[in-house]
């Protein structure tokens, strides 16, 4: 029986698993919306920007480790997700992204709502393909979901013209794919993974470098047990967080230009470097030249490109991590079968990085006056009981809660790190919900992120998906701000979000429950009551504008040159009063003096 | 250094934008360029001349091997191979110059293949320094213009197990 490209679309998706369909209608997408609405085997997230749906599968995806589904028309449709998409191919996102696309005859012609949907996400994609004929729908399907989820996942882009959707033919889903160009290595490299063991057990000072690899890799149990077996010390990039437990005892969080100063020493002074699905991204590095100086480096990734990149490896090994952690951990067993032995071989190493914690731990001053954000992230984190799943946005409070948050678990730390896109988190939040209705979830923004995606409160409200957002208000685009004041003699250009929208009667107007904390005294208050509460809760804290983020590795710096709190002529002109006045009372935003 | 590089695609719309994509993205540059199908309709082949020091053209190989429709990529630099350009140069010849252009083209074994009143098109094949001298033996006769077919490289058969310098989990399987 023939069926059209629509049915045969709606088919596929079935076939994959997929569940839930993050999208918004147009014309060219008419047909496949229609037979959408008659499956019960599909959801569909009706979102208020396509933005929101790319987004919203994003933290599907981060959460779920399977594929976010995103569905939007062509043109504006199209080019609406494309921060979505970029931001998925910088942090190794598996999305599929369905985009609408004119008929084929009239492809070229500047036609209504035409735009070149290949060629625009090319530089933004795993992989994408235009479908010119229904006969090759169901394959380009297959390949697509594929392609996102395996290797170095990321984002593929599927363009089905409007008489490709219409079009009927046989269907048949195919069993396998075959690309011949595309074949993942997984396995690693038997002499690489030996070599790389005999580097373990040789080295004084070694330091394993986590990143978001270790999270879509799966590798969470491999790498809590090569740092057990062998007593080294483990931090975590922005994306790596959660692999690692934060709370266990080799846990040194995260690194980087936020990142502890305990664990930037251990990278500064480590002889040797176990990097495991990280890319030596800039925000880590610093100043290439100085960094990690002593450390021969082993580095594991599924990505050939990501080795000798920006840094160089001593000992490459490609695979994927999960498998090559777990042949190395057996190399590593059958060297030395001795922990007694391993820990006092540690000890010293260990001890020298817990008098880094103690000589410069993570520190704020919270007064009865004005609530410090710290304090809010370390709150929620209490009263999370480290369980909830947690999206961010981006700058400061990411930060803070990158810092404070000290996960569990893989896939409960979903946040945009390569491309740092502002207005990710919310959207996010959302679709790790859809994905778990059941489990909290909880958004850290702030006032300048939000407000770049908060159309979606009203998913949030009509599936009553029980989103806690918590929204540190501090009336400036706080990241910004802080490299003002430090780089820039506080000259604070467009960093200031003057009028401040009143967020309780947003929310309101949203029909989802609006709380307020304006000092610290009321914030565990409204914290408790808004995660007590079933349905979605905006919660509008409101915190000092002028807080900065600590340690600091200024842009360029090098790792173990981090700054530790406000430059002495920072806090001068701000006890003159010169460079700045508050005013942060209710309603009012940040004026420059 | 210069290298010469054998992309074999798939023969798709589409592919070629991908790879000239990933070159513009980085801001590597593509020195020439040359495309054309292979013995198999389904696949094509890309040649393409590119100048890096060691660090950047490793990311070019593994960033052309990392495209869904890319087969392989050769890096000819690495073994010993052939190289070979057309070049159409149309020369201005005065009555008192033919005779030297005539003996130029025969000095370098190229074809004079269009004559006018006051041009010669000569036709010349060859590898990089055969037609660069060329061209400057020509110059002062004055070239009115010239177009180059880009460069083509097939590696020596006998050196076809000349064992990859790079690790083999670089090479696709």
């Amino acid at each position: 029986m023939k069926i059209t490209g629509a049915e045969i679309f709606c088919e596929s998706l079935r076939r994959e698993g997929v569940k839930t369909i993050f999208g918004l209608p147009g014309g060219v997408v008419l047909k496949i919306f229609d037979v959408l609405c008659q499956r019960k085997d599909l959801q569909l997230i009706l979102t208020r920007h396509e933005q929101g749906a790319a987004h919203m599968a994003e933290g599907y995806a981060k959460a779920t480790g399977k594929a976010g589904v995103v569905l939007v028309t062509s043109g504006p449709g199209m080019t609406n997700i494309v921060t979505g998409l970029a931001d998925a191919h910088m942090d190794s996102v598996p999305l599929v992204a369905f985009t609408g696309q004119v008929s084929t005859d009239l492809i070229g012609n500047d036609a209504f709502q035409e735009a070149d949907n290949v060629g625009i996400s090319r530089p933004c994609t795993k992989h994408n393909v235009l479908v010119k004929d229904v006969n090759d729908l169901a394959q380009a399907i297959k390949e697509a979901f594929y392609i996102a989820t395996s290797g170095r996942p990321g984002p593929v882009l599927v363009d089905i013209p409007k008489d490709v959707s219409i079009a009927k033919t046989e269907f048949k889903y195919p069993d396998k794919v075959n690309l011949r160009g595309y074949r993942p290595f997984t396995g690693g490299d038997k002499s690489q993974i030996r070599q790389a063991a005999e580097a373990i057990m040789s080295a004084k000072r070694p330091v394993i470098y986590v990143g978001g690899g270790a999270v879509f890799g799966d590798a969470s149990d491999e790498v809590r047990e090569l740092a057990e077996i062998t007593q080294i010390p483990v931090t975590m990039t922005l994306m790596g967080l959660g692999t690692f437990p934060g709370t266990h005892e080799l846990s040194m969080g995260m690194l980087g230009m936020h990142g502890g100063y305990w664990s930037n020493m251990a990278m500064h002074q480590a002889d040797l470097l176990i990097a495991v699905g990280a890319r030596f991204d800039d925000r880590v590095t610093g100043k290439l030249s100085e960094f990690c100086p002593e450390a021969r480096v082993i580095h594991i990734d599924i990505d050939p490109t990501s080795i000798r990149k920006t840094f160089h490896a001593h000992i490459p090994i490609v695979g994927d991590v999960k498998s090559v952690l777990r042949q190395m951990n057996v190399v590593l067993r059958s060297m030395d079968g001795n922990p007694a032995a391993m820990k006092a071989r540690r000890s010293p190493w260990l001890k020298q990085i817990d008098a880094w914690k103690k000589e410069h731990p993570l520190v704020y001053k919270q007064d009865d006056k004005i609530t410090k954000p710290q304090y809010v992230v370390e709150k929620l984190y209490e009263l999370t009981k480290h369980e909830a799943i947690v999206a961010t946005d981006v700058g400061q409070h990411q930060m803070f809660a990158a810092q404070y948050f000290k996960g569990k678990k893989p896939r409960t730390w979903l946040t945009s790190g390569g491309l740092g896109t502002m207005g990710f988190g919310f959207p996010a939040a959302i679709g790790a919900q859809v994905a778990f209705p059941n489990r909290q979830v909880v958004c850290i923004t702030s006032e300048g992120s939000f407000q770049m995606n908060l159309q979606e409160l009203v998913v949030a409200a009509e599936h009553n998906l029980p989103v806690k957002i918590v929204l540190l208000n501090n009336g400036v685009h706080g990241m910004v701000r802080q490299w003002q004041d430090l780089f820039y003699e506080s000259r604070y250009s467009a960093s200031l979000l003057g009028k401040k929208p009143d967020f309780v009667k947003l929310a309101d107007a949203y029909g989802i429950k609006g709380l307020r904390a304006l000092k610290p005294s009321e914030v565990d208050d409204v914290l408790k009551e808004g995660l007590r509460h079933k349905g979605p809760v905006l919660m509008d804290i409101h915190t000092d504008p002028f807080e900065n983020c600590y340690p600091m590795i200024p842009a360029g710096g090098a790792q173990h040159e981090m700054m530790l709190e406000d430059p002495a002529e920072l806090v001068q002109s701000r006890k003159g009063g010169t460079a700045r006045k508050r005013k942060v009372d209710e309603g009012e935003g940040v004026l420059p003096s | 250094m210069e290298h010469i590089i054998s992309v074999l695609v798939e023969n798709k719309f589409g592919v070629l934008a991908r790879v000239a994509g990933l070159f513009s993205a980085r801001g590597y540059n593509i020195e020439s360029l040359s495309v054309a199908p292979t013995l198999d309709p389904t696949t094509s082949m890309i040649t393409i001349v590119t100048i890096g020091d060691d660090r950047i053209i490793e990311q070019i190989m593994k960033q052309l091997n990392k495209v869904v429709e890319v087969l392989s990529v050769v890096d000819h630099t690495e073994t010993d191979f052939l190289d070979r350009e057309t070049v159409l140069i149309k020369v201005n010849t005065k009555p008192e110059h033919r005779d030297e252009a005539i003996r130029i083209a025969e000095i370098f074994r190229a074809k004079i293949v269009d004559s006018s009143p006051t041009t010669y098109t000569i036709e010349i094949t060859g590898d990089v320094d055969k037609v660069e001298a060329m061209i400057s033996m020509l110059k002062p006769l004055g070239i009115k213009d010239l177009i180059r077919t880009g460069r083509i490289a097939i590696a020596r058969e006998t050196t076809r197990t000349a064992s990859p310098r790079r690790e083999p989990a670089l090479l696709k399987p």
